[in-house]
């Protein structure tokens, strides 16, 4: 009780007694943040164009920046060279760019819904809908390229985020962070039972299966990346939208119903674009958990809590981890490949204990 | 005075006085515990009789004071009964140390399987399994337990800052549990086929060909673990209010917290290294236990005994009802989890640890 009221007492500070030099260096904060976030904004930018060019140049085979420089703009007679630009360098970094944009912002609107900092998407149960829906293919239909899972991926996470909204919005108080983040990490355990059920007594999936769901960008064509770029874009237009709302929502649903939102409804849009985003993401490259995690509680140390402005930057941070992760995957052990997931566990885990420890993280 | 008393007092309780000492009794608070222990020994003892070799009640207790035939006593007691005992005593460790890790983090989310523990044991297995040729012997559950230990003294070392934050105790375990399940996971791609899949059936965890020999030091684990956890009950209800008001009202802090962490990650190790990371047992049950007694957070008692109930009844239902033995950790998800959800979609509190 004292507490709090002698919180509230600093944040008005003397300034509440009319002293008008107080209100200056409070206005100088906010010209700050502001001058924070579009460095930040232009600093993200330049980093994923950066990483998008290095994830193009560099490779288990070693070309010349002139020859992909003319690969990319006159490719002319098509060699060996021009082709692995063309045909496989550009449609992996394309795909990298959308999946990491894709997670950033799932995770940021995830943790903004359960309002709970280990929200990522894969709670909401995304990622063990997705699993479920990639195994069954496989045991029952036989299905056994990346390309075939994209659709059963797809359909099962759908299927996951659905039951998990509206059992989680059917107690009493409707859709609470509470019951969200619970009932995601019920019918998760229950659909990893079903995964587990099926793995433990059939081999021959259990091969299949344990290379999908590493996560990786290597061998997913431009085919894959062309069936999940309307679901992507889909959901960049909810979350967009949906980031005022949450901004609203995050004063307290009371208080988000008295300005007038309506809450169930932005709940569900956003909702909707958690699932097309992560869905789209986890059917072409398979569940890559970190991404969704860690890159809004290190966006959220320079733009603040804002949404309008946490959603396209975590994106941005998204896109350029996950590129600069594959291309780290495929340098470190030439000739060979490290799954972008793993990667991306090993290097972002103690980077972000580090930021954990650094500083304390503002909470959602 | 009697007045007041009649007042506070809630529905579902009553003041008990004992001449000068007095306190509430919340009788859910004493009901579900002794319901679940009555449930674990009903089990058990339906268990014992049950199976691909099903004995008859009155042989099942023969053969327990020494007077059955000699199969028969082999099969309850050197086959069943150990199964059984290893089966509960981890549905307790996982039950409690779910309980301690929730309350004290302040988080619903926050269990050892979140918080990467029994990714890091499941990472230590997976690692003596492939890289060490087949799955037997001692390698993998002593493989299992170093893996949990070094997770969570890392997850303790590297949250501790002058005291631990809930906040940063569970950023800190979720990065773990990355790593660990990154490893886990490269190493399932790395591994001949054979080898994945018995380390595939260990991370699922499972109770099959469990002696006394699992039994005995999960035992003595747990003998010297609960006591320290039921101890640290009543701090941790201090502790809830926040740490200023804990410190106020005399709780050693710093202490305190260390103690209570590694007091829930020794329960969890023992488990783990025991009888595999069963899953979601101690995400699952505390939830369900404070649930259904009512009271302000995961009470660790009725949570333990919960997680007995939950892990020797799923047992119980795979060697009986499944047409195939699947191993437990399968079903104790496809099991609580539902009950859970029921729960949650029935339940009237709106928001709770």
């Amino acid at each position: 009780m004292s507490s709090s009221t002698d919180a509230a007492l600093r944040r008005q500070g003397p300034g509440g007694l009319g002293v008008p030099d107080r209100l200056s260096p409070q206005r100088g904060g906010l010209l700050q943040r502001r001058r924070s976030r579009l460095l930040g904004l232009l600093l993200l930018l330049v980093l994923v164009v950066g990483a998008a060019t290095l994830s193009i140049a560099v490779g288990s085979r070693s070309i010349g920046l002139g020859a992909v420089w003319q690969a990319l703009t006159a490719p002319g007679v098509p060699t060996e060279e021009t082709v692995i630009i063309r045909e496989l360098r550009v449609p992996r970094t394309a795909l990298g760019l959308m999946v990491g944009l894709s997670l950033g912002i799932a995770g940021a609107l995830a943790q903004g819904h359960t309002r709970n900092p280990l929200g990522d998407p894969g709670l909401l149960g995304v990622t063990a809908g997705a699993s479920l829906g990639v195994v069954l293919a496989i045991h029952l239909l036989g299905v056994g390229t990346p390309g075939g899972y994209v659709w059963f991926a797809f359909a099962g996470a759908l299927l996951g985020t659905v039951l998990v909204f509206s059992l989680g919005s059917a107690g009493r108080g409707g859709a609470t962070p509470v019951t969200l983040a619970l009932a995601g990490a019920a019918l998760s355990a229950l659909f990893y039972a079903l995964v587990r059920a099926v793995l433990v007594s059939d081999t021959d999936s259990l091969d299949a299966f344990r290379f999908w769901v590493v996560g990786a960008l290597a061998g997913r064509g431009a085919d894959v990346a062309w069936q999940v770029v309307p679901f992507i874009a889909a959901g960049l237009v909810l979350a967009l939208v949906n980031a005022p709302a949450l901004d609203l929502l995050g004063l307290g649903e009371d208080v988000a119903r008295g300005l007038g939102q309506r809450v169930w409804l932005a709940r569900l849009v956003g909702l909707a674009a958690v699932t097309l985003l992560c869905g789209a993401a986890t059917a072409a490259c398979g569940p890559i958990a970190f991404v969704g995690l860690v890159v809004p509680h290190v966006v959220r140390a320079f733009t603040g809590p804002a949404h309008r402005w946490l959603i396209p930057c975590s994106g941005l941070l998204g896109a350029a981890l996950l590129l600069v992760a594959d291309v780290i995957g495929r340098v470190v052990v030439r000739p060979g490949e490290l799954q972008v997931g793993i990667v991306l566990a090993l290097i972002g885990a103690p980077f972000f204990i580090a930021l954990i420890r650094r500083r304390r993280l503002a909470t959602t | 005075m009697t007045a007041t008393a009649e007042r506070v007092r809630q529905p579902g309780e009553t003041v008990v006085r004992i001449g000068p000492v007095s306190g509430r009794v919340r009788w859910r608070q004493v009901a579900v515990p002794l319901g679940a222990a009555v449930a674990v020994v009903l089990l058990s003892a339906v268990s014992l009789g049950r199976g691909d070799y099903p004995i008859g009640l009155a042989d099942v207790l023969r053969s327990l004071v020494g007077l059955g035939e000699e199969t028969q006593e082999f099969i309850v007691l050197g086959l069943r009964a150990p199964r059984i005992a290893v089966g509960a005593l981890v549905g307790v460790a996982l039950g409690v140390a779910g309980a301690l890790f929730q309350t004290f983090a302040r988080n619903p989310l926050a269990s050892p399987d979140v918080l990467g523990i029994t990714q890091g044991a499941s990472a230590g297995a997976v690692a003596a399994i492939v890289l060490g040729g087949t799955a037997s012997g001692l390698g993998v559950p002593l493989a299992a337990l170093l893996g949990a230990l070094v997770t969570g003294l890392l997850l303790l070392l590297l949250a501790w800052r002058a005291g631990i934050d809930g906040y940063r105790l569970v950023l800190v375990g979720i990065a773990l549990w990355a790593v660990a399940a990154a490893l886990v996971d490269w190493l399932l791609t790395r591994a001949e086929i054979h080898d994945a899949a018995s380390a595939y059936v260990w991370i699922t965890g499972s109770l099959n060909a469990r002696s006394w020999r699992e039994a005995v030091p999960l035992l003595v684990a747990l003998a010297v673990l609960l006591p320290v956890a039921l101890a640290c009950s009543r701090v941790l209800g201090v502790v809830q209010f926040g740490d200023d008001t804990a410190r106020g009202l005399g709780v050693r802090l710093v202490s305190t917290q260390a103690l209570v962490v590694l007091v829930a990650v020794g329960l969890t190790a023992a488990a783990v290294a025991a009888a595999g990371p069963i899953a979601y047992v101690a995400l699952v049950v505390p939830q369900v236990a404070v649930r259904l007694t009512g009271g302000p957070r995961p009470p660790l008692l009725a949570s333990g005994l919960l997680g007995a109930v939950l892990v020797v009844g799923a047992d119980l239902l795979t060697r009986t009802v499944l047409p195939q033995a699947l191993p437990v950790g399968v079903l104790t998800a496809a099991v609580g989890a539902p009950y859970l959800l029921w729960l949650l979609v029935r339940g009237r509190r709106r928001s709770t640890l």
